[in-house]
């Protein structure tokens, strides 16, 4: 039985709950609105909220000096490429892990947990090192595997929690009536994870577009994604609000639509399942 | 049941992932633990082969264990240890951490419990309240940087003037604050999001009883809402914990370092990369690792008791 709620206490929560979330969201807000102003506007003093006169050319400075669009290009390799590569290794293993477990499943998934945890700075100069070597640095191939392996543990451990709320008895129902591992994968399994699959997709893409230490440690020209396009703005040159501004509303816009769409999953993803 | 086939199947489905987090876990942590008891300084001229480049000769020198580097024992951990960037770098990230944790989880209760009231238009409210979750750590720093703590043109400058007061240049006077105000605004929407989540999952009949039974609201929080969030507020800790531990895009871009805002993880990085005494910097490797490996076990065990349930 809900309780019943009085107008008046709903009309003040709801002013309190709205005031919070503008605050909250008020750097982001900010930001897109800046960009549309001229670099005198965005400094001005008192600071002008609406009334200015919307300009774009910030965004065609911004991608005129410095060819925004091979950036973001890069960016959408490195998320998509590694989010794509972790699938195609995960699905198997967290299938396997799902529906035919063994004593030692749960042991492999926490050891899996474990080089998550493994703290990036404590292997910054093998991985730089391998990278010279390798003649991988600066390389979009070689951040895609940097960046597949740190999410690697995360993309496993959704679509385990995914694929085991997938009911065994339908797996076997389809065994009983002679569907090969491949029927089964293919006609029953694979309908019934495409959910689960879809959302793991969408958090790892995230999680890969933002990261921030690999893409700035790895990376000079030719690899260099969003992450660190935007920290090339930390030495400024005279007024370039507006155009940091431009910028930045660029890069977290995809990402902000995205992200949206991901909050159920997001708690999932990020806690492990230990919270659903 | 699962046939014999299917057993063998499953080790094949699974092989690839485990020998991939298998070889990205031992080769660059060995290569660490190998380094931290060597001599390597490559600015003058150590070299770890003295034949050709190929990845061959590396991985030669690799398996006998860097012969022509120096082996110098503990001396590299003492020398972390012993030099005066330490205390300060180790002070400045428990400051940082314990700020963040604090402020987030705190304020994430609040926030959570807010969100769970009946209001108009919650679904925006979430949205707006989780969106800072979704901006690059570079971006959030900078946007903070400039347009709200430049001491000059930034909206806290012409605010403070508003006032009368003289504007504070927010990095390198309060560095600290500021860092922490960063990053906990990058942070409060998954404490508040998780905390939402299992303040949901609460059974309301619950409340209602004892609600009847005559406890007030500030009762009914401490007796039943904060006791069920226990374990998720445990978790916020232990995973925030982790990622907090080794932000670096936050200060790469506003201070370098400089102020007191250097931690443990950006000791490391200069140590490692920008002076390249690789050596000295890969002990203090091993020393990160070890203290994320503390609070990681903690929080294993909460999720693999998670797993058997």
């Amino acid at each position: 039985m809900a309780r019943a709620v009085t107008t008046q206490r709903k009309t003040l929560t709801t002013a309190l709950a709205w005031g919070v979330g503008l605050l909250i969201f008020f750097p982001i807000l900010w930001t897109i609105l800046t960009s549309f102003k001229t670099e005198a506007q965005a400094i001005a003093n008192p600071p002008i909220f609406l009334n200015f006169d919307w300009t774009l050319e910030n965004y065609a400075i911004v991608q005129e000096r410095s060819d925004y669009m091979r950036f973001l290009w890069n960016s959408v390799i490195l998320a998509g490429g590694s989010t794509l590569l972790g699938i195609i290794i995960a699905v198997p293993a967290a299938w396997s892990m799902a529906f035919v477990p063994s004593k030692r499943t749960k042991d492999i998934l926490l050891w899996m947990l474990s080089t998550k945890m493994l703290p990036a700075v404590g292997v910054l100069y093998p991985i730089y090192l391998l990278f010279i070597e390798l003649g991988l640095l600066d390389s979009r191939a070689g951040l895609v595997i940097v960046l597949m392996l740190i999410n690697l543990p995360i993309i496993v451990w959704m679509l385990y929690t995914y694929f085991r709320e997938i009911p065994g008895e339908i797996l076997e129902a389809a065994r009983m009536d002679g569907a090969t591992l491949k029927e089964e994968l293919l006609y029953i399994l694979t309908p019934m994870a495409i959910p689960g699959i879809a959302s793991t997709v969408l958090l790892n893409f995230i999680l890969a577009w933002n990261e921030a230490f690999w893409t700035l440690n790895l990376t000079a020209v030719d690899a260099a994604p969003l992450t660190a396009f935007i920290a090339s703005y930390s030495s400024p040159e005279g007024l370039f609000f507006a155009k940091l501004s431009a910028a930045s509303t660029m890069a977290i816009a995809p990402i902000l639509i995205l992200g949206w769409f991901s909050q159920k999953q997001l708690v999932r993803g990020l806690t492990f399942g230990a919270v659903k | 049941m699962a046939t014999k086939a299917s057993r063998s199947a499953a080790r094949i489905m699974m092989a690839p992932a485990v020998v991939l987090l298998l070889g990205w876990m031992l080769i660059p942590l060995s290569l660490t633990v190998i380094f931290s008891f060597k001599k390597f300084l490559p600015l003058r001229g150590d070299r770890i082969t003295d034949r050709g480049e190929g990845f061959g000769d590396f991985m030669w020198e690799y398996v006998r264990g860097f012969p022509t580097l120096d082996w110098v024992g503990f001396e590299n951990f003492s020398r972390f240890v012993g030099s005066s960037s330490f205390w300060p770098s180790v002070w400045t990230t428990l400051v940082i951490v314990g700020g963040v944790l604090a402020i987030t989880v705190v304020l994430g209760i609040l926030l959570s419990l807010l969100l769970d009231q009946p209001m108009w238009g919650q679904g925006v409210v979430r949205i707006l309240v989780i969106a800072p979750f979704f901006v690059m750590p570079t971006v959030s720093a900078l946007v903070w940087k400039n347009m709200f703590m430049d001491p000059v043109n930034g909206l806290f400058a012409h605010l403070w003037r508003f006032f009368g007061a003289e504007p504070v240049a927010w990095l390198s006077e309060a560095s600290m604050g500021s860092i922490v105000m960063i990053v906990s605004w990058q942070w409060l929407p998954f404490a508040t999001l998780i905390l939402l989540t299992a303040i949901q999952s609460l059974d309301s009949e619950q409340l209602e009883a004892a609600e009847m039974d005559g406890a007030g609201p500030l009762q009914r929080f401490g007796h039943i809402i904060l006791p069920h969030l226990g374990r998720a507020i445990t978790i916020v800790i232990l995973i925030q914990t982790i990622f907090l531990l080794s932000i670096f895009a936050e200060i790469f871009v506003t201070t370098g370092g400089a102020f007191g805002t250097r931690t443990l993880t950006y000791l490391i990085f200069q140590r490692v990369l920008e002076s390249q005494n690789v050596g000295l910097g890969s002990a203090g490797g091993v020393y990160a690792i070890i203290l994320a490996n503390i609070v990681a076990i903690f929080l294993m065990r909460i999720v693999g008791k998670n797993l058997d349930a």
